[in-house]
């Protein structure tokens, strides 16, 4: 049985001018695999790992034909059954950790507040946000556990994230551009630090990102959206031989330290993708 | 006409908060041909925007010389440098006033150094940058990233500068929108032999524009490339040979250093 099972959603928003749709009739399937999300800003990419948390920010609403995780509908779930499975099962990493974290409570405080809400006693949270600490690399956790936000820099931030995400080993996580304010070689450590953790404990990990190279070098399978629609699924190993033309003007357009290419062929946005 | 157009000297640039002293730059030394292209590279926090802003006198200066043309740089900055040395922000979102329109944006500078044909200038300007006369009276809000990012090189090239400082000008941009930025600076490059000094943190939009980069790490220059030595991966320290594998995006079998 696939983990997260999505039909046709669809997230609007009210405007002036009447209701936006801003992700149309999204559809997959996720197994226990790394999925990417890929395309540029405004492309529902973001809103849909939000609606399938449920928290699709009002006054938008999430509507599908099928929204559900491992069996249970999530439609109609009441704050007190999402509660019970959100942080617990399914989680999301935000991608700016000096807006995500609490900037007034210690990490480690933050890490076990994930724990006790879920039922664990005070000493096995506090052993667990430790090991957990020391999963993502951070080299001197004791520290870490009793800093603030603020004496972290960034990288750091970021794993504290990361780390308070997978804590109580969640099913699925989605990942929301867990790596773009970092640096790339910060990044490639965040990201093999996600890798083991779809490998050793066979989490379903969706990765929601803009950077078309990165995604298609970690994930095993990529959907690329553009004005709300995903327009094409790809094995992330085929990318180069993608077929929407959207895909290929996304990978064409970037610059290539290998090659020679004055001026860059720019993307010439034609309005029927977005029917 | 001098050798190099501008010359960076051995530049120390030191941030005093109370007690504590932060040494963001700890003697940068390059030098940049008239009409070249050069580029920064480095992580956060390695200085590397630190230098273009301390070449702007928008960074204290503690050490070292700066030279451009052959004269040395006065501090503070006299309003006929930046008649030749303009400078583009990274965060288009933040670099154009909020509540000014773009027809005043464009104008000030030309007020304050005394042009003539203002007019006639803020239409050439926003004509060159590829938006048209019709976006003079808008706001930035009604624009979008990449139009907004089109205004700040317009505002920097309505000054006719000869230097332009490019501190990460595509980094906030969609990768669709990034080509069609880097080409239009590439166009202007080419029509006016403009000199660039362009930072960035992504090896393969320098390698597509600049002829010869710096690699920064902490405030030191690590090593100074060819594009070719880049294209040929021949990094002479661990840093740079580092920086081209991350770059190539994620790997499997690569094992943690």
């Amino acid at each position: 049985m696939s983990l997260l099972d999505v039909q046709n959603l669809y997230v609007t928003f009210p405007t002036r001018n009447g209701p936006v749709d801003v992700v149309r009739g999204v559809s997959f399937n996720l197994g226990r695999e790394r999925l990417g999300i890929v395309g540029e800003s405004g492309s529902g990419k973001s809103q849909t790992g939000r609606a399938i948390l449920g928290l699709t920010p009002p006054p938008g609403s999430a509507r599908a034909d099928q929204l559900s995780f491992e069996g249970t509908d999530l439609r109609n779930l009441t704050p007190k059954q999402w509660r019970k499975l959100r942080g617990k099962r399914m989680s999301m990493v935000m991608q700016d950790p000096k807006f995500s974290l609490n900037p007034v409570m210690a990490v480690g405080k933050q890490l076990m507040e994930v724990l006790r809400t879920h039922g664990a006693g005070r000493a096995a949270a506090k052993q667990a946000a430790l090991e957990m600490l020391e999963a993502v690399q951070i080299r001197d956790p004791e520290r870490v556990f009793r800093a603030y936000p603020h004496e972290l820099s960034g990288g750091m931030g970021q794993r504290v994230m990361i780390a308070m995400m997978l804590v109580s080993q969640p099913d699925l996580l989605i990942a929301d551009e867990p790596t773009s304010a970092l640096d790339v070689t910060i990044q490639i450590e965040v990201l093999r630090i996600l890798d083991r953790l779809v490998a050793e404990r066979g989490m379903g990990l969706i990765f929601i990102s803009h950077d078309l190279r990165l995604v298609s070098s970690f994930c095993d399978r990529v959907l690329v959206m553009y004005a709300g629609r995903v327009v094409e699924e790809l094995k992330a190993s085929e990318l180069e031989q993608a077929k929407h033309p959207y895909t290929q003007g996304l990978i064409n357009c970037l610059p290539d330290i290998d090659e020679d290419r004055h001026p860059l062929p720019v993307l010439d946005r034609d309005g029927a993708w977005a029917e | 006409m001098s050798k190099h157009m501008l010359s960076v000297n051995n530049l120390e640039v030191t941030f005093v908060s109370g007690l504590d002293q932060i040494h963001a730059v700890r003697g940068v030394s390059f030098d940049v041909k008239p009409g070249e292209s050069y580029g920064i590279v480095g992580e956060s926090g390695s200085g590397k925007s630190t230098v273009l802003r301390a070449i702007c006198g928008l960074a204290p200066t503690s050490g070292g010389a700066l030279h451009l043309n052959g004269t040395e740089i006065a501090t503070p900055r006299r309003p006929d440098f930046y008649r030749q040395v303009q400078m583009v922000f990274q965060d288009p979102y933040a670099s154009l006033h909020p509540r000014h329109t773009i027809d005043s944006v464009l104008s000030e500078p030309l007020a304050i150094q005394g042009f003539d044909r203002r007019d006639e200038r803020i239409a050439q300007a926003l004509e060159d940058v590829g938006l048209g006369v019709g976006f003079r009276f808008r706001y930035p809000h009604q624009l979008s990233g990449g139009q907004r990012q089109r205004v700040a090189v317009a505002r920097a090239l309505i000054l006719e500068p000869q230097v332009m400082l490019l501190d990460e000008p595509t980094s906030a941009l969609d990768a669709s929108i990034q080509a069609e930025v880097l080409n239009l600076l590439e166009r202007l490059r080419a029509e006016r032999g403009l000199t660039y000094v362009m930072v960035s943190h992504d090896l393969a939009v320098i390698s597509h524009m600049c002829e010869r980069l710096l690699v920064m790490e902490h405030g030191l220059a690590v090593e100074e490339l060819t594009r070719e030595d880049l294209r040929a991966r021949r990094a002479k320290t661990d840093y740079t040979a580092k920086l081209l594998r991350a770059s190539a995006g994620y790997t499997k079998e690569d094992v943690p250093a």
